[in-house]
């Protein structure tokens, strides 16, 4: 796929909007459209304004509401006691810890090494390069879920059950972010690095000061589709865990399921928190990410 | 490959390429050997396991000793209804899941191109719930889906009170349900890949098919579609594989999973339930190879197919 610089990508964007906006083009349909946006951005969000407001007024109140406009306000106002409820029965600060361990160390070493494993791939000669890229290739197809059960048993053999390194090792090598970094490499301009070559870097050298560089919004996508598949994880850390010590925060929604009397205000303050995070970090950085996949080999 | 440089003599050029391809070579272990062990280590040693453990009666903890019982654990598997069951589950949802989702990714993926004002903010907020990571969707939606709650509100305002179902305790609506939230929570990423490629897709043609007299459906059929060809195969082909892993939503939303009645009951919900919740580690590993060669039949066709075009 042809590499287009932001630039040209700017220029190719103007002209497309002035086609799209030639002179002959109704302003209904224009209405039309805005109609329909709007109608998709508020099935898109009600369930998070729902959640919102039925976190901050009292359990009894969410289910009670939830047939009237009312579901989307925060009346009555119970202020942050939910919050506070929330947080001392599922241990919030543990299991959120946990989740920022867990997450942080599979993205982190996981950019490393796959990234490494990638550019090897891309660039450096060595025998059986073939075999092992079709070996990635396949690699990828193989889910995850069909590992877990044999996995569970090597973790259980070894003693790794309600341990860290169990939730973690198995995701930081990746077939598919693999592809990913070695599909975006093949498409830097090679004469970068020969030159770096030239001036005496070897390959490391040439990785960390020339590659990776260019290589910023490849580790972007990487990095948030790493982040969003990890913090999201729920099969395999109920699988492999049993106490709170060192569960992540998806688990934790089942301390609330247990219990009879249902605290639903108590159940979404715990959504809440669990989705912030990732919500932030995507409103900040979604430019980044928007281009990344554009510019990765995501889309095929 | 290489950049042609001021050419000097033949024989020292030759030199260094061998030289060159030495210390690649040893710089490329350096740059394998981490991946490589853990690929080794936790898919490729699991794997072979998954399969050996499949021919045997392996349980999680037990006293008495593994053996070898051939293809029993298959068998036992292709013979019992419950698995069918969970396979037919599968196929429904993806066979539903996949064109719907894949459609209506396209769908806001041309709105957010058109030139309108406020299109970044249309895309963030379809983009959105993708960020909602599941357990946290699948809670929000129990409680949408109550049978008194909003869904039963809105549907009992439009139907004049002729429809409300108890959504996640009905054998019937349950399924509904879990493609509800599914769709909801993924189908901003799928928009995201399309939008990028109908990005890419030259405006020339676009110029070149008005002056031939297209209009804005032929435009679309004759331009764009074939423009994003790859984008959309890759699209199906993902969508397909993450639609037959289905596991979160029906393990959450249902008061037991996979229930009621099993109506929501999938091959992973069957595979987690034999090797974890009865501790059929050889059942449970058939149920996973068996999964693993449909997932692998499944992509090969859609590849077949939906050949890619190099230069569609």
């Amino acid at each position: 796929m042809a590499v287009t610089t932001a630039t040209a990508r700017k220029v190719e964007r103007r002209r497309r909007h002035e086609r799209a906006a030639r002179p002959g083009e109704s302003t209904t349909k224009r209405w039309i459209l805005y109609a329909i946006m709007i109608a998709l951005a508020a099935f898109f969000l009600f369930p998070l304004v729902y959640m919102l407001a039925s976190s901050l007024k009292p359990d009894n109140q969410v289910l009670a509401n939830s047939q009237s406009p009312e579901a989307f306000l925060p009346t009555p106002f119970a202020g942050l006691e939910n919050y506070g409820d929330a947080i001392d029965r599922a241990q919030v600060p543990r299991v959120f810890l946990n989740s920022v361990i867990i997450s942080g160390l599979i993205v982190g070493l996981g950019l490393i090494v796959n990234s490494l494993f990638g550019y090897a791939l891309a660039r450096l000669q060595f025998t059986g390069r073939n075999i092992l890229r079709a070996t990635i290739v396949a690699l990828i197809i193989i889910p995850f879920e069909a590992l877990a059960v044999p996995l569970l048993f090597m973790g259980a053999e070894v003693g790794w059950l309600d341990t860290y390194q169990i939730q973690i090792l198995p995701f930081i090598a990746n077939p598919l972010y693999i592809f990913l970094f070695y599909t975006f490499f093949l498409s830097i301009p090679v004469s970068l690095e020969e030159a770096a070559r030239i001036d005496g870097a070897g390959p490391l050298q040439i990785f960390t000061r020339v590659v990776m560089p260019l290589a910023k919004p490849a580790y972007a996508t990487v990095a948030i589709l790493g982040f969003l598949f990890s913090w999201g994880q729920f099969l395999w850390p109920s699988m492999v865990t049993r106490g709170i010590e060192v569960r992540p925060l998806p688990v934790g929604v089942g301390v609330f399921k247990t219990t009879p009397p249902v605290s639903w205000g108590d159940i979404m303050a715990y959504t809440v928190l669990m989705t912030v995070p990732l919500l932030v970090i995507f409103v900040v950085f979604q430019r980044q990410f928007v281009q990344g996949v554009a510019s990765s080999g995501v889309k095929g | 490959m290489t950049v042609a440089e001021a050419a000097p003599p033949k024989r020292r050029v030759r030199r260094r390429r061998i030289s060159r391809l030495k210390s690649d070579a040893r710089f490329a272990w350096l740059f394998l050997t981490p991946g490589a062990v853990l690929l080794l280590l936790f898919v490729i040693v699991p794997f072979a396991a998954a399969i050996w453990f499949s021919v045997t009666n392996q349980r999680l903890i037990s006293p008495l000793p593994t053996r070898f019982v051939g293809l029993d654990n298959y068998r036992e598997q292709l013979g019992d209804s419950l698995f069918w069951t969970s396979m037919w589950n599968n196929f429904r949802f993806a066979g539903f899941v996949v064109p719907v989702q894949t459609g209506f990714a396209l769908a806001l993926a041309v709105m957010v191109d058109q030139n309108v004002r406020g299109r970044v903010l249309f895309r963030t907020i379809f983009f959105t719930p993708v960020t909602v990571v599941m357990a946290a969707a699948a809670t929000i939606w129990v409680l949408l889906f109550n049978v008194n709650g909003l869904v039963n509100g809105l549907l009992e305002l439009i139907t004049l009170g002729s429809f409300s179902p108890d959504w996640l305790n009905s054998t019937t609506w349950a399924m509904v349900a879990i493609v509800v939230v599914s769709i909801w929570q993924g189908v901003g990423f799928q928009m995201v890949i399309l939008l990028a490629a109908l990005q890419d897709v030259p405006v020339e043609r676009y110029e070149a098919a008005a002056i031939d007299g297209a209009g804005t459906w032929q435009q679309f059929r004759h331009v764009t579609l074939p423009g994003i060809r790859n984008a959309l195969v890759f699209v199906l082909t993902v969508t397909t594989i993450l639609a037959m892993r289905l596991f979160d939503q029906p393990t959450l939303m249902p008061r037991s999973p996979g229930g009621p009645l099993d109506t929501t009951r999938t091959a992973m919900v069957h595979m987690v339930d034999l090797g974890f919740g009865r501790q059929a580690i050889g059942r449970g590993s058939a149920v996973a190879v068996i999964f693993f060669l449909i997932v692998l039949v499944l992509t090969v066709i859609q590849r077949f197919f939906l050949r890619e075009e190099i230069n569609a």
